[in-house]
């Protein structure tokens, strides 16, 4: 046996160790661009309280911005799968209307031990599925007919085990809290940049030093130039973070599909069907794309070594699977 | 006021509350760990009901397929016998062993129909026959999955049975080790064989 071979619980625990570490780097990066953002907003608003550092204020900006943040997000984790459903112009199956589709979801249901989420079917060629609720009770599945019709029962029930898997792991509820911290850290820039062109800073200064003397100078200089910096730099990098947390929890719902359907060759088989269609999904963008089984926005495909990739390359995705001892 | 004394009360009160700290965490640890085996000792259950949940799903599906099949391929009667005969012993079979032996005989016998059917090309373009098919493949598959999460259930409850330091609290509250699902040695080699298709 060579030390490379692996089961899927290897797999499984290895995504999991990784994400946890990402994501903890990720909330440390936002804690200290929240609070050096939130100082410098609070020294070009109000330049007479520099002469202390004063975290009160620079506590309100940062949980206004929050605030903002989690409410838009929040409304998305709520509303969000009736609002993409219907831009999908997806509609609800039962049974009857499709056996094979329904008896699939509802083995992989029963080999999760939860309930049978919704199915739902989208009237589109180009193949592609996802996934969307905050927990496996309120799960609902949606698949194009175009997917559909390509895959044989077994590969249909590795890319439903993919997407039910991305509900068992929480990552609808992941994707939400990167969402939230990311929506922070952009609005904190924005505010900076506000703060900055409305800032009578450089008149002000020449005030507060003839008054005090100068005392905090040099401490508040570096603060206001990290800040601007982190203003330019930090949106971006809270993205590439983002996305590097998104391709993790793919490789995650492979292993986790595995760990339901005990059969790799079925979702390794679907994938490289999808991979091999050009078809382009019409109701997919940018904000939705981490939701489907493969990366619906055709473009990156082909970079999809990329840092901005919201799925790892689908290359990858199948050696990993056909790697796997079962 | 005496300087020395009460340095040492203090000592002596913050010793105190420390223990108790300590020995609370311990406490509200155990209860964790103790309703944690619980949980998954009663996971692993109902995972064993949903077993016989499956199960019987296939009775009613089994007398419709026959008729379908015999419509066709009425030479197969002694394969269509077999499945009607193995679906009435498991509908009246008592007790865990028998009921497992009948099952494991049922799912053989519908094997073999269904490796016979593949000769009869109006049959397997039959609609309601296609239907059936599908049933009863998901049925076959459905208790399948559901033995395969009842094991998996199992693993994880045994695992944190046997698992330092939790098995200190399995033991002394009494937590056996579960059994996994398993096909006896007779049904094993059963189950590996592949069925008989003769023409």
């Amino acid at each position: 046996m060579s030390a490379s071979q692996k089961t899927f619980h290897d797999l499984i625990a290895e995504n999991k160790r990784n994400s946890v570490v990402l994501v903890a780097a990720f909330c440390l990066f936002t804690v200290i661009v929240m609070l050096v953002l939130g100082l410098a907003i609070i020294g070009f608003a109000d330049p007479g309280a520099l002469s202390h550092i004063n975290f009160v204020e620079a506590g309100i900006i940062v949980l206004i911005a929050v605030g903002i943040a989690l409410a838009s997000a929040l409304f998305g984790y709520y509303a969000g799968d009736k609002v993409i459903l219907g831009v999908s112009q997806a509609h609800q199956i039962r049974h009857d209307d499709d056996p094979e589709l329904f008896n699939v979801v509802e083995e992989m249901a029963i080999a999760a031990g939860t309930p049978t989420p919704r199915v739902y079917v989208i009237d589109d060629t180009a193949p592609n599925a996802f996934a969307t609720g905050r927990d496996p009770e309120h799960a609902s599945i949606a698949i194009t007919t175009g997917l559909r019709g390509k895959l044989t029962r077994e590969e249909l029930q590795g890319v439903i085990a993919h997407e039910m898997s991305h509900v068992r792991n929480y990552d609808i509820r992941l994707m939400l809290l990167m969402a939230v911290l990311v929506g922070t850290i952009a609005m904190l820039s924005d505010f900076l940049w506000q703060a900055m062109r409305w800032s009578s800073f450089g008149g002000s200064r020449r005030r507060d030093r003839d008054r005090e003397g100068g005392g905090l100078g040099p401490l508040v200089i570096v603060i206001m130039v990290l800040a601007v910096i982190l203003a330019i730099v930090a949106p971006v990098l809270a993205q590439i973070i983002q996305l590097a947390v998104s391709r993790q929890r793919e490789y995650l719902a492979d292993a986790s599909a595995v760990e339901l359907t005990r059969y790799p060759q079925g979702l390794a088989s679907a994938l490289r069907k999808i991979d091999a269609d050009s078809d382009v999904l019409e109701v997919a963008n940018r904000g939705t794309a981490h939701l489907y089984i493969a990366n619906p926005i055709k473009k990156f495909e082909k970079r999809a070594g990329s840092v901005f990739a919201s799925h790892p390359p689908i290359e990858d995705r199948v050696a990993r699977l056909e790697s796997l001892l079962v | 006021m005496q300087p020395g004394k009460d340095g040492a009360v203090d000592a002596g009160v913050i010793g105190l509350i420390v223990i108790v700290a300590i020995i609370a965490i311990g406490v509200f640890w155990a209860i964790g760990v103790y309703n944690g085996l619980v949980g998954l000792r009663v996971q692993s259950q109902n995972a064993w009901s949903q077993i016989d949940v499956q199960l019987k799903r296939r009775y009613d599906l089994i007398p419709n397929l026959v008729e379908t099949v015999k419509g066709y391929a009425a030479h197969e009667r002694e394969t269509l016998e077999r499945v009607i005969q193995a679906r009435n012993m498991a509908v009246s079979a008592h007790g865990v062993a028998e009921q497992a032996q009948a099952e494991n005989m049922l799912s053989g016998a519908l094997k073999s129909l269904f490796a016979v059917t593949e000769a009869y090309p109006d049959l397997k373009a039959n609609e309601n026959f296609l239907g059936l098919q599908e049933e009863l493949t998901a049925t076959e598959n459905r208790i399948g999955f559901a033995r395969q999460h009842y094991n998996d259930v199992v693993a994880q409850y045994n695992s944190t049975q046997q698992q330092f330091p939790s098995n200190l609290i399995a033991s002394k509250f009494g937590f056996a080790a579960a059994e996994f699902f398993e096909l006896d040695e007779a049904e094993q080699a059963a189950a590996r064989t592949a069925p008989a298709v003769r023409f």
